[in-house]
């Protein structure tokens, strides 16, 4: 509690131990139970005179503070001091609450946020270390970072080697090994070793700072119940004061009770204060986005927040998205009479001088040394494979093509992968499959998304027909499209967006680096794998920072429950409200009520707000 | 130029709605966000207008009794 904050609870419990003793006092004594009365209304109550005042000579009428003094005057006047009393009293502990729940609120926030490193360590070229801020490193310079610190800037490793906790960006909790050649990012803390690295970026352009920067500046693109809540609150207290005014002059003039109407208005300019939504609504979104940073999803507006939590089409890209684009054998199938040791054997050592993805996932799949000095005469093929002698023998490995020219009878392979065929010595041993790995948690998302409610889940990709309707099945995606270029997916998103019902959103799901313009034509564009991309972080409208496909349903959930908050907050703050105002126009709400409608219910709703953080299960 | 600024003593979430529409209705104001989470004034302007842009800012600030830290 800050010290401001205290002062203000002292003066609340002095007051309010005044206004009981006055409440107490007997009738016996004339004046004494006004005079408690009004010292207490004194002191709990001048600095919202005094502004109230002020804020007048400034030509700023509807504010609360007028309005407060308005309200409370018109009870002294009514004669009823300890409502005028017990309602500014009780406004004050409202307001206090507020603060408290608004200074708790940032605080959540800033230590969210909280990922900023404060300072870097620089070897100068004399071997000495500074310490200084790390906006003030240049790029080039040697920085060291020991255990337990917050890597400052992103750089490569010189010396050394350690685990980093990259939580803070990708909400990850197992440890990354770096070693030395490594990239390391800004806002990764290093665990255990001492790391020497040379500065790749300056601190503006380093990870921390854009991350920082994404989040600090998302809440300036504004969602459309945001919105909605600036233009009432404009129209709002004008038309409650109005109404107020009208209620206390329009009723009397036909015969009603003067002084319930004037309480009755003075119920209204309680309640005019939009604050509740004003506060809660923005903090609900704040708080949902900074609780989607914390699980490594970067929303980069409120907007895109609220169009997610309305997406109901999500559509793929397959490779590096639903797959990890790395080729991997997924089936050795050697002919009759030879074995799978010998098929892959042969297959990685007639391909050890080739650095194609293709040959790395063979030698990755045989799994043993390989003798280079075993292979001689390796000769290109080109577009069909290549021929190589491996112990002296004529190996052949390549496509079908390759099969075609050398006229060898082979049995055709399935289509839905990468074949490679081997003949040795004039004779087929048999092919060898080779496929994109699908991520191991691809099935998971898909299952998750479906479950949370979206209509249609769609792949794109560049691949032939069979692999892709192989990867889709395989996830049960609903639609496929294959053997597309890429300008070809902007066209199907666009056909996909048309077809959209209205209201429903679409979300793109890439990598992010070659698909900037269909990330930036869908409602969403969702680019994953982003830690170190800046490409990527650029293109998109929300940015995942690991490279899982299940954080889109996480994305989606919280979403949706920071737009629940928003719209519970909106619904119990104006039903609260007008209700209070109605009975208060029929004379049957007092003061109490009024400033519960006021303060309370911002006290609530401000609470409420504060669940959008929690994420840590969703 | 666009520049961000810390906010003090922004206590109403009313008053930084009124803030941020009084400073984007300035004259030389591109765009104003106010951030009453991070009580935070986002400010772009033209520069030509940049001081007198600053200085009518604080005028705004002042009847929110809410100082704009340069």
């Amino acid at each position: 509690m800050t010290k401001k904050l205290k002062k203000r609870l002292q003066r609340i419990i002095i007051a309010a131990v005044l206004f009981f003793a006055g409440l107490l006092m007997p009738d016996a004594i004339p004046y004494l139970h006004e005079a408690l009365l009004v010292a207490a209304y004194v002191i709990v109550g001048y600095d919202v005179i005094l502004k109230a005042v002020r804020n007048i000579k400034r030509g700023k009428v509807f504010d609360e503070n007028f309005l407060m003094t308005i309200a409370t005057f018109g009870a002294f006047a009514l004669r009823d001091f300890d409502e005028a009393v017990a309602v500014m009293l009780f406004y004050q502990v409202g307001e206090f609450f507020q603060t408290y729940a608004i200074n708790r609120s940032r605080k959540s926030i800033s230590d969210l946020m909280d990922i900023r490193p404060d300072y870097a360590n620089v070897r100068r070229e004399d071997g000495s270390v500074e310490t200084v801020d790390p906006e003030e490193v240049q790029i080039g310079d040697v920085i060291v970072i020991k255990a337990g610190e917050r890597i400052p800037l992103d750089a490569v490793v010189l010396e050394g080697h350690s685990s980093l906790d990259t939580a803070a960006l990708t909400g990850e909790s197992l440890p990354r090994d770096v070693a030395e050649g490594d990239a390391i990012l800004s806002g990764c803390i290093n665990l255990n070793g001492l790391l020497v690295a040379r500065v790749l970026k300056g601190f503006g352009e380093s990870t921390v700072a854009k991350v920082l920067d994404l989040v600090e500046n998302a809440s300036s693109k504004k969602s459309t119940s945001e919105n909605f809540i600036a233009k009432f609150a404009k129209y709002y207290t004008p038309i409650v004061v109005f109404s107020a005014l009208g209620l206390a002059i329009i009723p009397p003039l036909f015969g009603a009770n003067f002084a319930t109407c004037f309480k009755g208005a003075l119920i209204f300019l309680v309640i005019s204060c939009p604050c509740a939504l004003v506060i809660s609504i923005p903090l609900s979104f704040f708080g949902g986005i900074g609780g989607a940073a914390k699980r490594g999803v970067l929303v980069k507006g409120s907007n895109y927040l609220e169009a997610l939590a309305q997406a109901d089409t999500v559509v793929f890209d397959k490779t590096g998205t639903l797959t990890r684009g790395v080729f991997q054998v997924e089936e050795i199938c050697p002919a009759e009479g030879v074995s799978k040791d010998e098929l892959i054997g042969l297959a990685a050592y007639a391909e050890s001088w080739s650095t194609h993805p293709i040959a790395q996932s063979l030698r990755k799949a045989y799994g043993k040394d390989i003798d280079e000095a075993r292979v001689t005469d390796v000769n290109e093929i080109a577009g069909k494979g290549l021929s190589a002698m491996v112990d002296g023998k004529m190996v052949y490995a390549g496509n079908r093509k390759l099969i075609d020219q050398i006229g060898i009878d082979a049995p055709e392979a399935p289509d839905y992968a990468t074949v490679v065929y081997i003949v040795c010595e004039g004779r087929f041993m048999g092919y060898v499959l080779i496929n994109d790995v699908i991520k191991s948690d691809a099935a998971h998302a898909i299952r998750d998304l479906k479950q949370s409610g979206i209509r249609q889940i769609i792949m794109l990709t560049g691949d032939n027909q069979a692999t892709g309707e192989r990867v889709g099945k395989m996830l049960g995606l609903d639609q496929i499209y294959t053997q597309l270029l890429p300008g070809d997916k902007v066209d199907k998103v666009e056909a996909l967006l048309a077809a959209q019902k209205e209201g429903a959103k679409l979300a793109f799901v890439g990598d992010g680096i070659n698909d900037a313009p269909v990330l930036a034509r869908a409602d969403i564009g969702i680019a994953m794998g982003a830690l170190g991309s800046d490409a990527a972080i650029e293109a998109a409208d929300i940015v995942i920072m690991t490279d899982e496909p299940s954080k889109i349903a996480t994305a989606i959930r919280i979403a949706r429950k920071t737009l629940g908050i928003a719209k519970q907050n909106t619904v119990f703050a104006l039903t609260v409200k007008i209700g209070v105002m109605i009975l208060g126009a029929f004379g049957k709400a007092n003061m109490w009520a009024a400033v519960f409608a006021d303060v309370g219910v911002a006290f609530l709703a401000i609470l409420n707000s504060l669940r959008a953080l929690k994420t840590e299960h969703m | 130029m666009k520049k961000t600024f810390k906010l003090e003593d922004l206590d109403c979430a009313n008053c930084a709605a009124g803030m941020e529409r009084g400073i984007q209705a300035l004259d030389g104001v591109i765009s104003a966000t106010v951030n009453f989470m991070g009580m935070k004034l986002i400010l772009e302007a033209e520069d030509a207008k940049w001081e007198e842009v600053l200085k009518a800012a604080q005028k705004v600030a002042d009847k929110y009794d809410t100082t704009i830290v340069r």
